[in-house]
């Protein structure tokens, strides 16, 4: 194996280049390829944090049935079998696979093709739904194929970028980083953010725009009329090539007779609405960036349209620096979507209700059993696993009882169904919880193929790393069954790179430029050539091998006229308005530092310091809770508990709640399991931004902060609530109870995990104030610690979970239990840059000590947010706090 | 004319008021001081260290005689005063001697408790009071193997250290479970005790003496339960008692001990009264810091000044027994209204307790590390509300303000 392996980065759909290098000692260094066109060596806090996240601590290495181990041959068949079982009993339809943008292209269109050419359902869906859904149905109406128009290099050339539902600074760093670095490179360039919450991308931005929840699409209605009303209309572009703009303009004037009206609707200043229509106008350079503000909702497709019309009208497409993009999620979001993943799709973007299509696909597979109509989307497929029409699932890499919407429901379902077959690289998520067979999945590093980013990249992911125990690729498990099932022939492959092959011969059969994805360039690629291959964007047709950086330049669209359409939008509220009963809107997304439901980035101590428990901003004028109290969080569908987090950030009667969080990490704080599950009716994405919730605090007997160097056994926490995380030398847990022990030392003495040598302890108990802290030592270090109070302990967590570095810890001994430094000595306080390990407390001193009043002052004197820059944001954020407290309000 | 200030006892208290008066009106009196030893002003919180062989004779003495002559003191070492004529205001000595006042103070301390057990009166058996104790017990040491310490307070584990450090097999023998009761919870007596143990005490508690056996010197205790431990040394220290048989026999009103006024004034308006012989809102104290706030209230009125009161005394107590921290003040037991913090190291040895009332703390007990102890006095004697500082205040927090008074004091 290659020491040093370019790769791809398996977080966000900007599909950063990486180096990874082997170590002597088998260590991984992960570092930034510097010749990867996505980041051009950059990598965010995630990227860089990727090799703490290498262990095999929790991986799935057996094939497990029902919890006991079988062989793959066991396995296999056990799959195979119970998948004939319920094809034969109780139709095709009764079979789904729910698959995820984490898997490669390969994998992707393995299961995918046994799915729709072999099983004769089209009930596959994929994780995608809940992300991308509502890009790609917009993108087929305007444009007749979810085709994304513009480039990254159109970022650098942009006069204007807007960014709508979209936190980029945390969720997509690298492209954020690179649009600031184009701004700094050229003053002038603006910057403008669409978003109810302040979020720290809304903070660097020179206009941020907090609309109201939902309204976008009457805020893209205004600008179509101020676009027209401004003379901005490019008559020739949209008269030579597009359809509907007539009708799109009356509906958008319908919706925003004024800007008045827009302003009003959308809940923002109509001066600051002008501004930005103002900048609209007159950039001829603009770019659209969206993500899932925009997709996340039940009117997502016609958001998706609304910002796409005002490209169209003015033309400001297909043009360097002009243009739509959308923001994808996933590492290969798009790939999936390349072959077919969504149920409403067939493969190598070819339609599941064109006949013509399907013909297409069943010659060029040979397919005995082509799915002849769109299968269940991700929401109605978990619905038909509830009521039974579904009765076997087969999920691969993703983990829908955390993710999905109304997730108890989800997990219900699960628990319900006959045959839940569940294949990860992981032990135990909520999800393999379910399963009733596990299949071990090779993961990042050990897998190999492809992925696509946002701008249509095909990337090679490389592995790195050997296979570890039985796991093995995704797509070999699949053919494996498939071979069970009797179509050994069909799916006799070798290796990914002979899948890849497939895959673009299909992409160019009886394409002839009809297709926007189009990749026989590479259908004749040997093993060595798709070792080798270098990035490239599609379409890369025969005799194109370089790839396309842009498309519609030339104004040729791929709807049967080939113009691009305008879809007339009347905008829509939310499905479910706020009730008495439920006041307030749970908004959801990620956070900085973590990745979906936490089964890698979980894994990584750096990552996990930035947050480590579940939490709920709320704008400190709709609560009167203190801030720190625990908070429960409930809709019609189910409930959370939450630390409550008073953010003047957060706009009034919305909350925002992470969706990381699942049974693996926390007990009670399920996002997914109070989000409402309304969907778009086109797109199928459910509205995971906008559930009217109810806050009311949690009260409870005791709280308590627990750290130790090893997990605690699930058993040990019976009847306590609790979030862990993972530390560099350990695991903190935040604990909440209603009932006390009787003996909180009896109780620690039990819950600490057994100690292998003699130990020693420490112990406070304050009987006034139900406090008790308790601290074991082992060989003088800190092996477990526990401090109980009433409420939530306010003691100096990172500087004890600090103390567990230390090789003793003797000379502090029972200050230890002060739960704080001695007045005078270092506290490093909350990380905020993780790749360089700089606390806030240390940042706040240096900004005080030294006056600093930028972010490249602070960079400068502390070391904060020079290296990846996902933290500069929050660098700023803590510049003006410093500069101006806060006041009570 | 001066006036006559005539004092009888030549320690520690009756010594503190004498140096107050002479800092507030030097001039005013002419002093007489009777001693029954016959030493110069020691001081007797020392006895231990001098047992164990810490210190010297030389170094527990606090005031010689060329202190005396330079004052123009009169000091009559070794002659105790046997009776007081009121009417006369003139004090007599067992040998004659006498001396008239216009004030007198009797500062006379205390008397250990000799357990009435048959036996008491052998040879071998004593008290351990002062330098005479002292030599008696190192005599002991040089010829004799056995002692046992009746007493598990803080002079019994004194001595009992000394007699250790001195090469003697020690037991202490407590009526009581915990030693140190009136100053220890269960949890520091345990702490302590082990740690006495391993330096080679041991201890049989409870358990109660019944008689000292021996013809003509003291060979066993015997136990309630009928258990006898060899002894050739004996010392009770099984408490104190105020030294009050002059004032009685003077006809002063006594209780435990000569009851005083707030001003240390007892029913005689001519007469004064400080230390552990004096009985002050019902309480005598046996410590020096209580002694040491009764003297300068004392003084304040033997001078004349008459402005100041004294309002009882906080009791807080330190055990001399070399790498033993140990410190104590207040209530120290709780029970119903009162809240513990309560702090431990069970290995290494520390243990800290405050006993709160009304977030207030009433009581301290510190072992193994007493650092802290001086404040936790203060701000039980100021009633300081801890409750803003309360999560830190075991760890010797204190917000700003406070911090501040404690760097200053």
């Amino acid at each position: 194996m290659q020491r040093v392996v370019a790769t791809t980065c398996p977080y966000c759909g900007v599909g950063c280049g990486i180096r990874a290098r082997r170590r002597w000692d088998g260590a991984v260094e992960i570092a930034g390829d510097p010749d990867h066109p996505a980041n051009r060596g950059r990598l965010c806090s995630k990227g860089t944090a990727l090799a703490e996240t290498l262990g095999l601590a929790g991986r799935l290495l057996h094939p497990l049935w029902r919890g006991r181990p079988v062989g793959w041959d066991r396995a296999l068949a056990i799959a195979a079998a119970g998948i004939r079982r319920t094809l034969r009993e109780h139709g095709p339809d009764s079979v789904a696979f729910y698959v995820s943008g984490q898997l490669l292209t390969e994998d992707y269109y393995v299961v995918n093709k046994l799915c729709k050419g072999f099983l004769g359902t089209a009930n596959i869906d994929t994780n995608s739904r809940l992300c991308m859904a509502s890009s790609v149905a917009g993108h087929r109406r305007a444009f007749g194929a979810d085709t994304v128009p513009a480039s990254y290099g159109d970022l650098d050339e942009a006069e204007l970028i807007v960014l709508v539902g979209a936190n980029a600074a945390w969720c997509h760093p690298i492209l954020f980083q690179r649009i600031e670095r184009a701004r700094a490179a050229h003053p002038g360039r603006r910057l403008v953010v669409i978003d109810p919450r302040r979020t720290p991308t809304a903070d660097a931005a020179d206009l941020h725009l907090p609309l109201r929840s939902g309204s976008d699409a009457t805020l893209f209605a205004g600008l179509l009329v101020h676009l027209a009303d401004a003379g901005r209309i490019d008559h020739g572009f949209v008269e030579r090539h597009t359809t509907g703009a007539a009708a799109a303009l009356a509906a958008a004037r319908a919706a925003a007779p004024t800007l008045e009206v827009a302003a009003e609707q959308c809940g923002v200043e109509a001066a600051a609405l002008r501004r930005f229509y103002d900048w609209f106008a007159e950039s001829e350079r603009a770019m659209t960036l969206y993500s899932q503000g925009i997709n996340q909702s039940t009117s997502g497709t016609d958001k998706v349209n609304a910002i796409i019309n005002c490209h169209l009208l003015t033309g400001r497409i297909g043009k360097a620096g002009a243009g739509p993009l959308s923001l994808t999620g996933q590492p290969n979001a798009m790939g999936g979507r390349e072959v077919g993943g969504l149920a409403n799709q067939l493969a190598a973007h070819l339609e599941i209700d064109n006949p013509a299509h399907r013909d297409l696909a069943r010659r060029f597979w040979r397919a005995p059993a082509m799915a002849e109509r769109a299968g269940l989307k991700a929401v109605e497929m978990f619905d038909a696993v509830a009521d039974g029409r579904i009765r076997a699932i087969w999920i691969m890499s993703t983990n829908p009882v955390v993710s999905m919407p109304e997730a108890d429901r989800v997990r219900a379902a699960l628990e319900r169904c006959p045959l839940v077959i569940v294949s990860d690289c992981m032990r135990d998520t909520d999800t393999a919880r379910t399963a009733d067979l596990l299949l071990p999945a090779l993961a990042w590093g050990e897998k190999d193929g492809t992925v696509t980013n946002s701008e249509r990249r095909i990337s090679r992911q490389r592995p790195f790393l050997e296979p570890p125990g039985e796991a093995r690729a995704d797509w070999r498990i699949v053919a494996e069954v498939a071979r069970r099932l009797g179509f050994a022939d069909s799916f006799a492959y070798g290796s990914a790179a002979e899948i890849f092959r497939e895959h673009a011969l299909l992409s160019q059969f009886e394409n002839d430029g009809r297709r926007d994805f189009d990749i026989g360039a590479l259908a004749e690629l040997d093993a060595d050539g798709y070792d080798a291959l270098a990035p490239v964007q599609w379409p890369a047709p025969r005799g194109r091998p370089e790839g396309t950086e842009r498309l519609f330049g030339d104004g040729r669209f791929f709807t049967p006229d080939g113009r691009a359409r305008f879809v007339a939008v009347t905008p829509r509220p939310p499905l479910h308005p706020v009730t008495a009963a439920f006041p307030v809107i749970l908004n959801t997304g990620r956070l900085r530092d973590h990745w979906h439901t936490m089964t890698r980035s979980g894994r990584s101590p750096s990552l996990a310091a930035h947050e480590p428990e579940p939490f709920v901003a709320v704008n400190p004028a709709d609560t009167d809770i203190a801030d720190g109290a625990l908070v429960r969080l409930a809709s019609p569908h189910g409930a959370a508990v939450l630390r409550l987090r008073l953010s003047p950030e957060q706009p009034r009667g919305t909350v925002f709640a992470p969706m990381h969080w699942g049974a693996t990490h926390a007990s009670d704080a399920r996002i997914g399991a109070v989000v409402n599950a309304a969907v778009d009716p086109l797109s199928g994405q459910p509205e995971l931004k906008h559930t009217p919730v109810r806050l009311e605090r949690r009260r409870t007997r005791w709280q308590a902060f627990l750290a130790t160097r090893r997990r605690l056994g699930a058993a040990s926490l019976d009847g306590v609530a609790w979030a862990v995380a993972v530390t560099p030398y350990g695991w903190r847990y935040e604990l909440y109870g209603d009932e006390r022990p009787e003996s909180w030392e009896e109780w620690a003495r039990r819950v600490f995990p057994e100690a292998r040598r003699a130990t020693h302890w420490l112990s406070y108990e304050d009987s006034g104030a139900a406090a008790f802290r308790y601290a074991r030592l082992v060989d003088d270090q800190l092996d477990a610690c526990l401090f109980v109070a009433p409420d939530r302990p306010a003691i100096a967590r990172e500087w004890l979970v600090g103390l567990f570095a230390e090789a003793s810890v003797r000379a502090l001994n029972l200050r230890l239990l002060a739960g704080q430094p001695a007045p005078g000595s270092p506290d490093n306080g909350k990380l905020v840059c993780v790749c360089r390990g700089v606390g806030e407390r240390a940042i706040e001193q240096a900004i005080r000590r030294e006056r600093l009043d930028c972010v490249e002052a602070v960079g400068a004197a502390t070391g904060a947010g020079v290296t990846c820059g996902s933290c500069r944001p929050e660098l700023a954020l803590l510049l003006r706090r410093v500069q101006e407290p806060v006041g009570s309000d | 004319m001066r006036r006559k200030l005539v004092v009888v006892g030549n320690g520690m208290a009756g010594m503190r008021v004498v140096e107050e008066v002479l800092r507030l009106a030097p001039e005013l009196y002419d002093i007489t001081i009777f001693g029954a030893e016959p030493y110069g002003n020691y001081n007797r919180i020392l006895l231990s260290p001098l047992l164990a062989g810490d210190v010297r004779v030389d170094d527990i003495t606090l005031h010689d005689e060329d202190w005396y002559r330079a004052h123009g003191i009169t000091l009559y070492k070794g002659k105790a005063v046997t009776a007081i004529d009121r009417a006369r205001h003139e004090v007599r000595a067992a040998d004659g001697t006498a001396a008239r006042y216009d004030r007198l103070l009797l500062a006379t301390g205390s008397l250990p408790v000799m357990l009435p057990v048959p036996g008491a009166q052998l040879p071998g058996v004593i008290g351990f009071r002062d330098i005479a104790d002292v030599n008696r017990m190192l005599a002991a040491s040089r010829q004799h193997e056995y002692a046992v310490v009746i007493g598990g307070g803080l002079l019994g584990l004194e001595a009992a250290h000394g007699l250790i450090r001195r090469g003697m097999k020690v037991t202490v023998v407590h009526l009581m479970p915990t030693l140190m009761e009136q100053q220890l919870d269960a949890g520091a007596g345990r702490l302590l005790r082990r740690s006495l143990e391993l330096r080679g005490l041991q201890f049989v508690m409870p358990a109660e003496t019944v008689e000292i056996l021996g013809s003509d010197r003291v060979t066993d205790v015997r136990l309630k339960d009928g258990r006898d431990i060899p002894a050739d040394l004996v010392v009770m220290a099984a408490g104190i008692r105020p030294n009050v048989a002059l004032a009685q026999a003077a006809g002063l009103h006594c209780r435990r001990g000569i009851v005083v006024d707030g001003t240390m004034q007892t029913y005689d308006p001519s007469i004064y009264a400080v230390g552990e012989c004096a009985e002050s809102h019902g309480r005598t104290y046996g410590l020096l810091a209580p002694l040491y706030e009764q003297a300068k209230v004392c003084a304040n009125h033997l001078v004349g000044w008459g402005c100041a009161r004294y309002p009882g005394s906080l009791a807080s107590a330190k055990l001399k027994v070399n790498g033993v921290e140990l410190f104590s003040a207040g209530d120290v037991i709780g029970g119903p209204g009162a809240e513990t913090i309560v702090l431990q190291d069970r290995v290494s040895g520390v243990y800290k307790k405050l006993i709160l009332r009304d977030n207030r703390i009433a009581g301290a007990v510190l072992y193994g590390e007493t650092g802290d102890g001086p404040w936790y006095v203060r701000l039980m004697r100021e009633r300081t509300d801890i409750s803003s500082f309360r999560h830190g205040v075991m760890f010797g927090e204190a917000p700003a303000d406070e911090e501040e008074r404690r760097r200053v004091a």
